[in-house]
């Protein structure tokens, strides 16, 4: 067994409990632990990514226990393309929260204990190959997001975070049910094990399993913040110190590969009575989230919030190649998501260094910049490539899933309202850079010009982006590939369990159909 | 023993989302709470209702109880534990903050 496959997962947790007893003193060792065990994770992940480039598809079963009894992890190229994301997203966060006049660890207690336990959470959701796992891991990412979401307290950090809390309690009590629900319908809660036993139930299994499927797709749809679920996102995300929102850039993510593991697996096209069940509620939610999205980035009155909402509809736009769920459409999702991670998340970075100089983000006028020709040249490529304008990285993700989606029934609307969307973003950020750089109001003293240190892990995420757009070609093979494997279901089973075929350690028959 | 059962889920789960559905941070904690313990209940359940049973398997017995359920309701309650630890935390710091018990960290205007 590769035991590499567990590093992900235990690297952040050693750092976590490293930077607890290294104690707030010692600041500087914490910071090493930190980066380090980021930087792991980046070595790792490449090599995972490096790993499944051939399509090997490898599992690792926790204890040895064989794979419907005990808990597997599951890395195929989904999983490593998630990671290495993550890892690449994570290092510009940490070292960001690391630098500037005011760094952010510094502003409580336990940040890099609680970012590293965010890493764990993340890295753990994409790797496990079982529902209840996934549950886990959820949770652990979301304790480590409340608190880093309330880092730095103030007012309206705690309102945001108690509506983030509230609604996330609520979605972890219904994906319980329907993980339970699942669970007696089944027998299994192993992904692939479920994969092979949803398909062969009972008719009056049916509808239970059905019914869980749409539980699900709430709960991670409330995760991805897709309409009408959205509504903790905004305020959320603004509120979060912009080094936390970034890392957070990921996390609505995980609510879409979640979408995509669970139901394009187990209630995939094969799957009987509850096949692609998901798919025409997540059409109508994603073109209603990015609709949203852009009015929402239209109306806003500073950067930060204009970035939650751009946020919110780049979730829409990937979760329209999601729910068309053809191959090329998902490629071209996954190319996305990576594109809108990073740019979003070198867009939220950025939000704190132009607010710094100005005193704030919102659009009314203020003292000028210091670095307007720096700082303006970053959140042109950042607003160029989010707007999805050629000749970066937005541009060639959203021509891939308009090629995609070309020939369906919804076609008109879906172009409509991407393009249309596009447009919004593209007047929305323009507005924004226009009133943060030319609206000035007069200076007293002149604002402190940020370090190099804390401009490189912008630059870094924008390098990153436009390096996306440069190598378009084999990173676009990759995320097809990724694609082709997730629609191949029937591999990923016996790969997990071995032996094909679904046993239960349950004490009493599971009805099948005969 | 089924209809018990339901019922104490049907009522805890009612309860639990008219308390969260209320306009206090209070009683929105209680109702989550409430909901966590339907939850709980329902996982159990879908392990089948069975008295009597040994929990392993055991010589001499008719069977043996289903184990999973048990083992993910025990996840589930410590998580669960946990969060609303979490949330009680929040809501006092709110609480402290703004001066207010509302939900949104502000009194309604008439």
């Amino acid at each position: 067994m590769n035991h590499a496959l567990i590093v992900p997962v235990l690297l952040p947790a050693a750092c976590a409990v490293l930077t607890l007893l290294a104690g707030d003193r010692r600041i500087r060792l914490q910071r090493a632990a930190a980066l380090l065990a980021c930087l792991g994770l980046v070595v790792v992940a490449f090599g995972a990514l490096d790993h499944t480039v051939a399509g090997a598809i490898t599992v690792y079963r926790l204890g040895d226990w064989p794979a419907p009894f005990g808990i597997a992890l599951v890395l195929d190229r989904l999983a490593a393309l998630m990671l290495a994301l993550t890892a690449v997203v994570a290092l510009a966060a940490l070292v960001a929260a690391m630098t500037g006049p005011e760094p952010w660890d510094r502003r409580g207690r336990f940040f890099h204990a609680l970012f590293q336990f965010q890493l764990m959470g993340l890295n753990g959701a994409f790797l496990t190959g079982d529902l209840f796992n996934l549950f886990v891991f959820f949770e652990v990412l979301l304790v480590a997001s409340y608190c880093l979401l309330l880092h730095g307290r103030g007012p309206e950090r705690l309102r945001a975070g108690f509506h983030y809390v509230a609604v996330n309690l609520a979605a972890s009590a219904l994906f319980l049910l329907a993980i339970a629900a699942l669970y007696a319908v089944t027998g299994t809660l192993n992904l692939a094990d479920l994969a092979l036993a949803v398909p062969r139930l009972g008719s009056a299994d049916v509808p239970i399993a059905r019914a869980a499927a749409l539980v699900l797709l709430v709960v991670f749809a409330v995760k991805a913040a897709v309409f009408p679920l959205y509504l903790w996102l905004p305020r959320a995300y603004a509120a979060a110190g912009p080094p936390v929102a970034a890392l957070f850039a990921i996390m609505t993510k995980v609510g879409v590969y979640a979408i995509v593991r669970v139901h394009g697996l187990v209630f995939g096209p094969d799957a009987g009575g509850a096949a692609l069940i998901a798919g025409p509620w997540l059409l109508v939610g994603a073109v209603a989230t990015v609709a949203l999205g852009a009015v929402g980035a239209f109306a806003a009155t500073g950067l930060a919030p204009m970035a939650a909402y751009l946020t919110v509809a780049s979730v829409g736009t990937l979760l329209v190649g999601v729910a068309v769920s053809s191959t090329a459409s998902l490629g071209a999702a996954l190319y996305y998501a990576l594109h809108s991670t990073l740019a979003l998340a070198a867009l939220f970075l950025l939000v704190e260094r132009i607010a710094a100089q100005r005193g704030g983000d919102g659009f009314t006028p203020r003292p000028p910049v210091a670095q307007p020709a720096l700082l303006g040249t970053a959140l042109g490529v950042a607003a160029v490539s989010i707007a999805g304008l050629p000749p970066l990285s937005g541009f060639v993700g959203k021509l891939a899933l308009l090629q995609a989606t070309a020939d369906l029934p919804a076609t008109p609307v879906l172009w409509a309202v991407l393009l249309a969307a596009g447009l919004a973003a593209t007047i929305a950020l323009a507005r924004a850079g226009s009133a943060l750089f030319w609206k000035t109001a007069a200076a007293g003293a002149p604002a402190a010009r940020a370090s190099f240190a804390s401009l490189a892990p912008t630059a870094a995420l924008l390098a990153a982006g436009i390096a996306l757009a440069v190598f378009a070609a084999p990173v676009k093979r990759y995320t097809d590939a990724t694609a082709r494997q997730l629609a191949d279901w029937r591999l990923y089973a016996p790969a997990v369990l071995r032996e094909s075929g679904s046993r239960s350690a349950r004490p009493f028959p599971t009805e099948a159909k005969p | 023993m089924e209809f018990l059962v339901a019922g104490a889920i049907a009522v805890l789960t009612a309860c639990g989302v008219y308390l969260s559905l209320r306009g206090r941070t209070f009683p929105v904690v209680l109702g989550l709470g409430l909901l966590s313990y339907a939850v709980n209940l329902f996982i159990v359940a879908m392990g089948r209702l069975q008295a009597g049973l040994p929990p392993l398997v055991t010589e001499g017995a008719d069977g043996y109880a289903d184990p999973l359920p048990q083992a993910l309701v025990l996840t589930a309650i410590v998580i669960g534990f946990a969060a609303t630890g979490l949330i009680i935390a929040v809501a006092l710091a709110l609480r402290a903050t703004t001066g207010t018990d509302h939900v949104d960290g502000e009194e309604p205007s008439e």
